[in-house]
């Protein structure tokens, strides 16, 4: 049954690329608001996954360990766009990427220092069971981690459009000089900002911890998130999805049809150079804005 | 921030144009003539040459990012294609000298550096940045994947054959050293007059407005290209002097994307546009580890075991990083240009009031 399985890789591949545009996501709602390409993300969502798994190892129940691991992030994210972010406003965006490449590295080695280097099995309760749907075989975690994703971006789009706070966001995001003279505080926005992208990353480190383990290579699933954003644009949420499901799909169906012929590993760059071909041909990504400087 | 350093460059070349050129002299009377006399091996080993390969991979990649204006994450790919290009020549071409091996494999490094510019030309800023990771993964991909390139070793790990110049052999960690020292000093003499002449100007005009670059006639495409392969060219050449004067191993993991970041940060940290700058900077990352360790074991004993070691070094360079982007965005180059003009001023000032 060639399709069958056809379809199993495809599906397999999409799932696979939910879980990217989970880590996706984060980088957008910063860069919308603030100009600034994240690459702390995947140390923020490391930092997330390894602090819940050890405060749950040490005997505290999920509850409090979850809020207090979001008090935690929300007090890192705070942090970083006071300490780091502001000081650089009117900066290059290239320069501001370079500082959060410095940011990564110290989150990294702080949560290693905190908690150390071992590694830690997390279990969120969910099975991983293989489900079978018209004879072609999906994986139960898949699917929740799907699910996630999904509640997640129905909650940032009902935040954005029915919170004052959300409001504001889009109002920065659109026009930082316009925002600032109908009276909203940027600063206070900013602050927002990289507390939620704080929250995103709660929530991507737990359900990629739960996938691979929560260790080191965590932080590396940034480096998977890379060209999903340039595929869907760096400011498009919409982007962010459909980005990571074409990139989960290209990977595996790669992996599977081309990878035999070559020696195989080959998921750690056709992403790339599959966004590569892509924005030869379409500098401004899927969804990107076509006011972003591109060509 | 790099117009800033240009300023400052351009208003302090006149005036000090001597005591520089009286410190690169004794700069190079010390580096040739005293340290292969008084070093130890393990200064050699474990500091010099690595530093000198260091400094080389980060003065290839200023051009690049500092100069040009294009930052790259893929450096150490062009390292590795370099070293293993310089590998395959000295196995498959036995009678070539070994320099024109290097220059070769140069040759080879920016041909790939080229290919993998191309995308510039219609990419910017962070694309352009995600687009050079696809380097980074590809390269190291291949080495690993394909037995040819490293004689169908087993274990992917090549010993290089040991260094020898017109049937000298420099086999001794004083001529690894010294023979590191030699290509580094010409590759910089080459960059300097590059840099200073109208294609370095170009290169510079390109970084700071490309379409007004464009208006005053400067071939923009061509200029990216060349950026790129030169970039790649010295770097590649670095990654030589890795291989061969520094590791004597070739192995596909030691050029990661780790080692990429940290050239970049050698950059960073070093300075922006400015030679000087690739060698503080790789000054810094070579000696910084070593110092963190000495510090950390006299204050914490045993507590501080490799593991601490190695996060507190990730800490402390992430820290560097930022406090340097905010604080000193022209890097170590201009905190010692300023720190000079101090120190100079305020013995002017001595000598004005005694005289």
């Amino acid at each position: 049954m060639e399709w069958q399985f056809f379809t199993e890789v495809l599906v397999g591949g999409l799932l696979s690329g939910v879980m990217y545009s989970l880590v996706a996501i984060g980088f957008v709602l910063i860069y919308k608001t603030s100009g600034v390409l994240n690459f702390a993300q995947g140390a923020l969502l490391l930092f997330a996954a390894l602090t819940f798994v050890s405060l749950t190892e040490r005997g505290l129940p999920g509850w409090a360990a979850i809020l207090l691991t979001l008090a935690a992030m929300t007090v890192i994210g705070a942090a970083i766009e006071r300490a780091v972010l502001r000081p650089l406003v009117n900066q290059p965006p290239i320069t501001l990427f370079m500082a959060t490449l410095g940011v990564s590295y110290v989150i990294e080695g702080a949560a290693q220092l905190l908690w150390g280097t071992q590694v830690h099995g997390l279990d969120l309760g969910i099975d991983d069971l293989p489900l079978e749907f018209g004879g072609v075989l999906v994986s139960s975690f898949d699917l929740f981690a799907a699910a996630v994703a999904g509640a997640m971006v129905a909650a940032l789009t009902l935040f954005f459009r029915y919170t004052r706070i959300g409001l504001g966001f889009r109002a920065v995001a659109d026009d930082q000089l316009a925002a600032l003279a109908v009276g909203l505080s940027l600063d206070r926005i900013w602050t927002a900002v990289w507390t939620a992208a704080g929250v995103v990353a709660l929530v991507a480190g737990l359900v990629w911890g739960a996938r691979l383990g929560v260790q080191f290579s965590l932080s590396l699933v940034v480096l998977k998130a890379l060209p999903v954003l340039v595929l869907g644009g760096f400011d498009s949420i919409a982007g962010a999805i459909v980005g990571g499901l074409i990139v989960g799909a290209v990977e595996k169906l790669a992996e599977v049809y081309i990878g035999p012929f070559v020696g195989g590993g080959i998921e750690g760059w056709i992403a790339y150079v599959a966004a590569l071909g892509f924005l030869l041909i379409r500098p401004s990504g899927l969804f990107g804005a076509k006011l972003v400087e591109r060509v | 921030m790099t117009d800033l350093a240009l300023e400052k460059t351009a208003a302090a070349a006149p005036h000090r144009a001597s005591p520089a050129l009286l410190g690169i002299g004794a700069l190079l009377i010390v580096a040739y003539g005293v340290l292969p006399l008084v070093a130890s091996e393990y200064l050699f080993d474990a500091i010099l040459t690595p530093f000198l390969a260091l400094a080389l991979a980060g003065l290839g990649l200023n051009i690049l990012t500092g100069y040009a204006g294009q930052v790259s994450l893929g450096s150490s790919a062009f390292m590795a294609v370099g070293a293993y290009a310089a590998y395959n020549l000295a196995l498959r071409l036995p009678g070539v000298p070994f320099l024109v091996d290097i220059l070769l494999a140069g040759l080879v490094a920016a041909a790939v550096g080229l290919l993998f510019g191309l995308p510039s030309l219609r990419l910017r800023g962070f694309y352009l940045a995600v687009s050079t990771l696809a380097a980074q993964f590809f390269v190291q991909w291949v080495f690993n994947k394909v037995g040819w390139f490293s004689n169908n070793s087993p274990s992917g790990i090549v010993t290089v054959p040991p260094l020898s110049v017109a049937g000298l052999p420099l086999d001794s960690s004083a001529g690894r050293y010294l023979f590191a020292l030699g290509v580094v000093t010409a590759v910089t003499l080459a960059v300097w007059r590059l840099v200073e002449s109208p294609t370095g100007r170009a290169l510079v005009a390109l970084r700071d407005h490309e379409t007004a670059a464009r208006v005053i006639g400067i071939p923009v495409l061509r200029v990216k290209l060349l950026a790129f392969a030169v970039s790649s060219f010295i770097i590649g050449v670095a990654g030589v002097l890795w291989a061969f004067a520094y590791l004597r191993t070739v192995e596909p993991a030691g050029f990661n994307l780790d080692r990429s970041f940290q050239i970049l940060f050698i950059v960073i940290i070093g300075g922006l546009a400015s030679l000087r700058g690739a060698f503080l900077g790789a000054a810094l990352i070579v000696v910084f580890p070593l110092l963190l360790s000495r510090l950390g074991e006299a204050l914490l004993g045993g507590l501080f075991d490799s593991g601490v070691l190695e996060m507190s070094q990730r800490i402390v360079l992430g820290l560097l990083i930022v406090t340097f982007l905010i604080a000193e965005p022209a890097g170590l180059a201009a905190l010692l240009d300023r720190l000079w003009n101090r120190a100079w001023n305020w013995i002017s000032g001595r000598f004005r009031r005694t005289g």
